[in-house]
């Protein structure tokens, strides 16, 4: 409906017209939690724009090394011209020092990338995960323009509100009085992250289809996958 | 808003919010998301009557806020309607023609046809601009037949032999575009609806979880709600129940409250479970 508004106020306003958005929001969600001598980072795996599905198998988890993997949501184009840079950076950084580079090195990179680009960021909401230089698991979280934290748990992208209060009560066993703080073993975190998603499929439209689970250890990483709601 | 309860509050729309919530969203303030239903509904004329289907996922914004809700809506025994659009309005509107063609049917002494529940519908729609947001599948089977129509939020109404609505119409119309034929027979229809309303399910981000179908007959009536559960919730590995005294007692205090005995009776009680 037009709103009534005075001759001089329709003038001098903006023109109004068609405008390009550089932007897109294709949706997902990504979790990551790290253990005593493991890293856990699961995403869905539906990309999808506006009510559409583009696709029910791409998982937004990407394999950087042998020990890191980077969980990546927001906006795809962004997302996988991250993980491109990401990729030659560490190339490099293997033909020039000779080794692999470490998680919080990539971390502490990752975080200058994109601050790199401060006003005209990456649409991204990005959480790495892996093993440092002591064999511990470790979570680095970062926001779109590079801030960033290491964590012992993190959720991102569309259903993050829902699933780190979730997080926050069974990982962290807050607000939970005394009960004893058990140590998380990797059958507990894995079960937990496949029920967290199953819940997250319940409640938010922009997850489902499937999880893709990157478990990083000592060995290397391996993936697990297995199915959720397709509605 | 009157403060008397036994005041009868003035029936139709109360404008009295309006002014002021002009000036809160100028101010800033975003107003709340009425939930909408996103849905796929749709609806097809087959040998003997109508058959509508629905899915049941109402949502907010981006989050399902009912993953069963019912949209197929109940008119007149021979009439039912299915609702898109904003949910509150689907309700109402569906609600009060319902009951005007009660009336109607108590006046003429006559069963109300189709055609009247699509007129004062559409003529109640456009009195209100569109700002009623109900986007219907109308069907129903009278003296005249079976008949059905599909009435946009702003007044308009098409009376064809296959509809369907809501962000997932394009989803279901593609499934009768290539499998619609004329005088379907009754398992043949239902299949055909089944198959359409599930191509919103899965395909459209804002329908989901079960599909409700409803055959209208001349004779009969069949309400299946749900036809086809076609999403179930995954089963969850862990238990997250809590234990007995997880939540931490602060303090406590004891007061006592004085009061009179007035009667006193013996009375066998259930006692209630809560583990």
């Amino acid at each position: 409906m037009h709103e009534k508004v005075s001759r001089d106020e329709y003038y001098l306003s903006q023109p109004k017209g068609a405008h390009w958005y550089p932007y897109e929001d294709h949706g997902g969600t990504i979790l990551a939690i790290a253990g005593e001598d493991f890293s856990l980072v699961g995403s869905d795996t539906r990309l999808s724009e506006g009510f559409s599905i583009h696709s029910r198998d791409h998982p937004h988890t990407y394999r950087l090394s042998e020990k890191t993997v980077m969980g990546s949501v927001g906006f795809h184009g962004d997302v996988l011209t991250l993980k491109k840079l990401l990729d030659s950076r560490l190339k490099i950084y293997e033909h020039e020092h000779n080794k692999a580079m470490t998680t919080s090195a990539i971390a502490a990179m990752l975080s200058t990338m994109m601050y790199g680009r401060r006003f005209f960021p990456f649409y991204t909401n990005t959480i790495l995960a892996g093993m440092d230089e002591n064999g511990k698991g470790c979570v680095y979280s970062f926001d779109p323009i590079g801030s960033y934290e290491r964590e012992l748990f993190r959720a991102g992208g569309s259903a993050s509100s829902m699933l780190q209060p979730l997080l926050d009560n069974q990982i962290g066993f807050k607000n939970q009085g005394d009960v004893p703080h058990t140590p998380l073993t990797l059958e507990k975190a894995l079960a937990l992250i496949k029920d967290v998603f199953i819940s997250a499929a319940e409640r938010d439209i922009y997850t489902g289809d499937g999880v893709c689970i990157n478990i990083i250890t000592a060995d290397g990483v391996r993936q697990e996958r297995f199915p959720l709601r397709r509605d | 808003m009157s403060l008397f309860a036994t005041e009868r509050p003035k029936s139709g729309f109360s404008f009295e919010n309006c002014a002021r919530n002009g000036v809160l969203e100028k101010t800033g303030f975003t107003a709340p998301t009425a939930v909408k239903t996103g849905t796929t509904i749709a609806g097809l004329v087959f040998e003997d009557g109508i058959v509508l289907g629905a899915d049941t996922r109402a949502t907010e914004g981006s989050v399902v806020a009912d993953k069963n809700c019912s949209k197929i809506h109940f008119l007149a025994p021979n009439m039912y309607c299915c609702g898109a659009g904003t949910a509150a309005d689907n309700d109402m509107v569906t609600q009060k023609i319902s009951g005007e063609l009660e009336l109607l049917r108590l006046n003429t002494g006559r069963m109300p046809r189709v055609c009247a529940a699509n007129r004062i519908l559409k003529q109640m729609l456009f009195r209100y601009q569109g700002h009623i947001g109900a986007y219907l599948v109308l069907g129903g089977v009278d003296t005249t037949g079976p008949h059905l129509y599909s009435i946009h939020a702003h007044g308009s109404s098409d009376k064809l032999p296959y509809v369907t609505m809501g962000s997932g119409s394009l989803a279901a119309m593609s499934v009768f575009e290539s499998r619609y034929k004329p005088n379907m027979k009754r398992e043949e229809a239902m299949q055909t609806v089944r198959d359409a309303i599930a191509g919103g399910v899965f395909n459209d981000l804002g329908s989901g979880t079960n599909i409700d179908l409803c055959i209208i007959t001349k004779d009969k009536v069949d309400y299946l709600r749900p036809y086809d559960e076609a999403n179930i919730k995954g089963q969850r590995q862990g238990s997250y129940r809590y234990a007995r005294g997880t939540t931490g007692v602060l303090n406590t205090t004891v007061k006592k409250i004085d009061y009179d005995v007035t009667s006193a009776a013996i009375k066998q009680l259930e006692v209630m479970e809560t583990d």
